[in-house]
């Protein structure tokens, strides 16, 4: 009753091809993005912005490159902390190279030096398959790490070792580093955010994105169809390596201000490929659903005991916050193996259905 | 340059065996205890085809269980006893709440779930245990802790440690263990039956969520022991856990399914390491043991991608 496309004709291939053809759609869309850019900057403070919306788009754009590479070119990657990381160090140094040139061109530039490194990594790929794909993507991830680490020029000889964002104005108003207001910081991420998420919902459902899903479902078959599992595979890689840069980027300048190696760990790349997962692999929109689960539930669990009354030391939350993490991880795979997004879905249908059962 | 890749470092073996010889040492140590970690991979996803990412937590945790019950005033065979009892515990929990509802999902969903058992038994351990890191009781087991030095003529000694020689009997035990439950026992036989065909185990009467539980035992005694191995090395500390990333480039040389593999992957990978990071890491500014294992394993993949031991894939359309 309540989302039901009946009725809505189409009257030329343009509408009936659009990217959101049925006005329910439409309208939630614009709601959405009617919150994020009018609603939560006149509500949110600066911890709001700081702690949860910038990290929470940071990691769903992160999410939305692994999920193009895991969730529809069917290719499992461990190693998205350091294509991030690429992203970040190499936004870096062209910032300290060209200071002069917009720092968001410079973002969305990092995006060729993660994509290249991706697609070299993923040559393994044609020969390689499944779970011993993760083997090689881990060895991108500590190999990545290592450079990080050892190659002083990249974080310009710091004594740290750690690379810090200088401040940078854009038509007067400070966009980066430290000074600059989160505000601001959350413009950008959001749009950046937002536009890519839109490019990419256009690529999928396009020739790319259908050969990606072809070789995600069975590569031999595709191949016999006359997909190229080569240009398929690595352009896979490429692409979601670049998004997963840009996010990298990102998570410096507009977040953290400063990061080190570390930063850039292991840990990145599993807690993506957490919200892939359990937003639904394959899904646009779970990736944000899954960003949202995974970074903002630990940082409402670390409030709550204080909200309750309770007197528990930090140690102790983050400690009960990991095991509350691991169940609720296993919980949501038991009862719905396919995501949040399999959950989004049923739920449409039955406001579809509304008030009858079927 | 080219001098120092290629002839330089074989020089210097051939100039100084003594401390080749104890480089050798190390990574056949290493190698050994990457092996044992592999084995407790390779035991689970042979019988039921899950890679099961918890294993390395699941050696932090069997220590810090043994070492928790030891301070608490338990002696050490006994505190033993119980960590074997609670290992059984984690087992039977494992099959019932995690790996029973989630059977016949895809791989890759099941993978999922081991890593949210790992975060839940890093929780889980921190909050019971604390963080710190904790001294194995290896002399109150009875393990040896001494060293002997071997000397070489005038060439100089190696000095081999006592718990890495316990460490390398142990693991041969194991693995012959291991090899003749499989082989011969009613049990093993369910086992291999179930790794061969879910269904077809079922249908001759074989209770898979018995084998199950059974598996992740076994897995969690082989984590116990490689647990005290690591824990006798350095301590025993959440930091651990990074190992069990080394275990996958060994598991995958070896091939999932290959109980040997496991063991010949892990001393390939144990001396590729040491010797690698001694004699090459210094060209290029040293730690490249973080990293050299997986080069070396996607180098061998390239060339044989199931593995060294692993069965043959056979893709149909």
């Amino acid at each position: 009753m309540f989302y039901r496309e009946a009725g809505q004709f189409k009257t030329s291939y343009e509408a009936d091809q659009a990217l959101f053809p049925i006005r329910q759609d439409r309208i939630g869309l614009a709601v959405i993005l009617l919150i994020a850019f009018v609603g939560i900057p006149l509500t949110a403070n600066d911890f709001v912005l700081t702690s949860i919306m910038i990290p929470f788009l940071v990691f769903s754009l992160s999410a939305i490159g692994l999920n193009i590479l895991t969730g529809f070119a069917g290719q499992l990657s461990l190693g998205t902390g350091a294509f991030m990381g690429v992203g970040a160090y190499a936004a870096y140094k062209l910032t300290s190279l060209f200071p002069d040139v917009n720092v968001i061109v410079m973002v969305l530039c990092s995006g060729f030096f993660s994509a290249a490194i991706g697609a070299v990594f993923g040559l393994p790929s044609l020969r390689i398959k499944g779970l011993y794909l993760a083997v090689t993507t881990l060895a991108a991830q500590f190999f990545l790490e290592w450079c990080f680490i050892r190659i002083p020029w990249l974080y310009n000889y710091n004594a740290s070792g750690a690379i810090e964002i200088p401040s940078r104005d854009m038509f007067g108003i400070l966009v980066t580093g430290p000074e600059a207001t989160p505000l601001t910081r959350y413009f950008i991420v959001l749009a950046i955010t937002s536009v890519i998420a839109l490019l990419m919902a256009n690529v999928l459902r396009g020739r790319i994105g259908r050969s990606w899903m072809m070789i995600r479902d069975m590569d031999i078959a595709a191949e016999l169809m006359g997909i190229r599992p080569l240009q398929t595979k690595l352009l896979a890689f490429a692409v979601s390596s670049f998004i997963c840069g840009v996010a990298g980027a990102m998570m410096v300048f507009f977040w953290l201000s400063a990061a080190e190696p570390s930063s850039y760990s292991i840990k990145l790349s599993f807690q993506i490929l957490f919200m892939v997962i359990l937003g639904g692999l394959g899904s646009l929109s779970g990736a944000f659903m899954g960003a949202a689960f995974i970074w903002i539930l630990p940082v409402v669990l670390k409030f709550v005991p204080g909200m309750l009354g309770f007197d528990i030391e930090a140690a102790t939350v983050e400690h009960l916050t990991f095991m509350i993490v691991g169940a609720l991880i296993i919980f949501f795979l038991i009862v719905e193996p396919h995501g949040f997004a399999r959950l989004w879905q049923i739920g449409k249908q039955k406001l579809r259905v509304w008030p009858f059962p079927y | 340059m080219l001098y120092d890749i290629f002839i330089g470092p074989f020089v210097q073996m051939v100039e100084m065996p003594d401390f080749f010889l104890q480089v050798l040492w190390e990574g056949f140590v290493a190698g050994i205890l990457y092996a044992l970690i592999a084995l407790g991979f390779v035991l689970i996803f042979k019988a039921s085809g899950v890679f099961n990412f918890a294993q390395g937590i699941m050696v932090v945790f069997a220590g810090l269980t043994l070492v928790g019950f030891y301070e608490s005033g338990v002696p050490a065979l006994l505190a033993l006893l119980l960590t074997i009892g609670v290992m059984g515990a984690l087992a039977y929990g494992i099959e019932r709440f995690v790996m029973r509802p989630l059977v016949n999902q895809p791989d890759i969903i099941l993978l999922m779930a081991t890593i949210g058992l790992t975060y839940f038994l890093i929780g889980l351990g921190e909050f019971v245990f604390g963080g710190e890191p904790k001294r194995m009781i290896a002399e109150e087991l009875g393990l040896p802790t001494g060293s002997t030095a071997i000397e070489m003529g005038e060439r100089g000694l190696v000095i081999l440690q006592h718990i890495d020689i316990a460490a390398a009997v142990i693991a041969i035990l194991m693995v012959t263990a291991l090899g003749i439950f499989f082989n011969k026992t009613r049990i093993g036989r369910a086992l291999r039956a179930v790794a061969d065909d879910h269904q077809a185990a079922l249908s001759v009467g074989i209770s898979l969520n018995q084998i199950w539980a059974i598996v992740w035992f076994a897995a969690g005694l082989v984590a116990l022991a490689t647990g005290i191995m690591w824990g006798a090395r350095s301590d025993v500390s959440f930091a651990l856990e990074i190992v069990a990333f080394k275990a996958l480039p060994v598991l995958i040389l070896g091939g999932f399914t290959s109980i040997p593999g496991a063991i010949i992957g892990g001393l390939i990978i144990g001396f590729g390491e040491k010797i690698g990071e001694i004699y090459w890491g210094g060209l290029v500014g040293g730690g490249i043991e973080s990293w050299l294992a997986y080069i070396i394993a996607l180098i061998f993949l390239l060339f044989r991608p199931q593995g060294l031991f692993g069965e043959r894939i056979i893709e149909r359309v």
